[in-house]
């Protein structure tokens, strides 16, 4: 299952931040997008996630096939590791947590109240997520912010081993990943000439 | 759907998940109303059925922008919103795990605090029928509420502005039958307006609500 992008153009608080994008992400593959801050490398992410609609372009993909991990880990402070863990793999209709756990060495983490993690544990139990979601195109905003190098290297091992059994990502960071496999999208050259959005309601939605 | 409910329940229990706040903020309103008004136990007797809606009702507010706010600041609601659940299903969920742990206690409390207030007999049987009536729907229309203003910092004012209206009816009708009970008369009319009212709310907001958390998450 891919993910086929075609000339999108995508807004940010109604104003138009990148347009005419275009890739295709094909099994297997991973992508890193690149540019500097507020270029729109978030909202390319939203926007192929389905969290917002584009002004123009399409996004084809099976929307089953999509986990999008934003800024925020979506971690509950009061449940613990393996709770946290639990609940996301029983929404996705998974049992599997142990490979998830292993994968980013959360053993000895398991019972403690996510809210008790350092800035990098949590960091590593929201890749886990990634994991037990089961679902084969991952959209990553960002993912190695707050993780040391050792993690970082956790982070891309997951990855290769996540494109070899024919998943794909879709990645936007900063930082070199270790990832030599995967294809750079610099996003820079799609920046949008300053046009507001047409539509004076949708600068309100 | 059922993982959604579990982990709410779960949160609710859980150190600073607000199970208590109703609650206790229902005992406080209802032991401070005889303070107020004086211990004339006829006046009370009067004025009970009223004061309990109205305590239930304003004990519902106070917890109504925890629903959908907690989750959104740790990026949950997003991530929920690209899983495989339906946004109305989420949404109801939500509404139904803030009853559980809001309206429901508050039903099974209410005839408890009936006594503080001296409800006259007749009137415990209706009052907990109409507030197990109409609790529910304090519930969904809270959860529409808490879309709308989601992305909003300390929202809870506007909030509370946005809902209270549409809880107008609610209070009418249910604090109407919890009174005639008092008074022993026929109270089928309030009974089936509040159970209609449920019913709608029930029905139609989860889809409000839905669209509008939608909008609220680009």
């Amino acid at each position: 299952m891919g993910l086929n992008v075609s000339n999108l153009t995508i807004a940010r608080g109604g104003v138009r931040v990148l347009e005419g994008v275009s890739f295709t992400l094909d099994p297997g593959h991973a992508i890193v997008l690149r540019g500097p801050n507020g270029i729109g490398k978030t909202t390319l992410l939203r926007t192929v996630a389905g969290l917002q609609p584009p002004v123009s372009g399409r996004v084809e993909t099976d929307p089953d096939s999509i986990v999008y991990a934003g800024h925020s880990d979506g971690i509950k402070a009061t449940l613990s590791v393996a709770e946290n863990l639990q609940f996301w793999a029983q929404v996705f209709g998974e049992t599997d947590i142990e490979t998830a756990i292993a994968a980013f060495q959360l053993e000895r983490l398991v019972t403690r109240p996510a809210g008790g993690l350092s800035a990098g544990q949590k960091r590593r139990l929201g890749l886990a997520r990634l994991l037990v979601t089961g679902r084969p195109v991952w959209i990553l905003d960002e993912p190695t912010v707050s993780l040391d190098a050792e993690a970082v290297a956790m982070f891309a091992e997951a990855v290769r081993a996540h494109l070899r059994r024919g998943g794909s990502a879709l990645i936007a960071t900063h930082i070199e990943l270790g990832l030599p496999e995967a294809y750079v999208l610099e996003v820079g050259p799609y920046r949008a000439v300053a046009a507001e959005v047409d539509d004076f309601d949708e600068a309100f939605l | 759907m059922i993982a959604l409910l579990i982990r709410d329940l779960r949160l609710a229990m859980r150190a600073g998940g607000g199970f208590g706040l109703g609650l206790a903020f229902f005992l406080i309103v209802v032991t401070l109303v005889p303070f107020g008004v004086g211990p004339q136990s006829d006046l009370l007797a009067r004025i009970a059925s009223g004061i309990l809606w109205l305590g239930a009702l304003l004990s519902c507010l106070l917890s109504l922008d925890r629903i959908l706010a907690l989750d959104w600041e740790d990026g949950s609601l997003d991530l929920l919103a690209t899983a495989p659940l339906p946004m109305e299903a989420i949404v109801t969920i939500k509404a139904l795990a803030h009853w559980l742990t809001t309206g429901l206690p508050l039903v099974l409390a209410a005839p408890v605090f009936g006594l503080l207030l001296s409800l006259p007999a007749p009137g415990y049987m209706p009052l907990v029928v109409s507030l197990l009536l109409g609790t529910p729907a304090l519930s969904v229309i809270g959860t529409f509420g808490a879309a709308l203003t989601v992305g909003l910092k300390r929202g809870g004012l506007l909030l509370s502005l946005l809902v209270l209206p549409l809880y107008v009816p609610i209070l009418i009708f249910g604090a109407e039958m919890a009174r005639r009970g008092v008074d022993g008369l026929d109270y089928t009319t309030p009974l089936l307006m509040l159970a209609g009212i449920t019913c709608g709310t029930i029905a139609l907001l989860p889809f409000a609500s839905a669209a509008v958390l939608k909008v609220n998450l680009r």
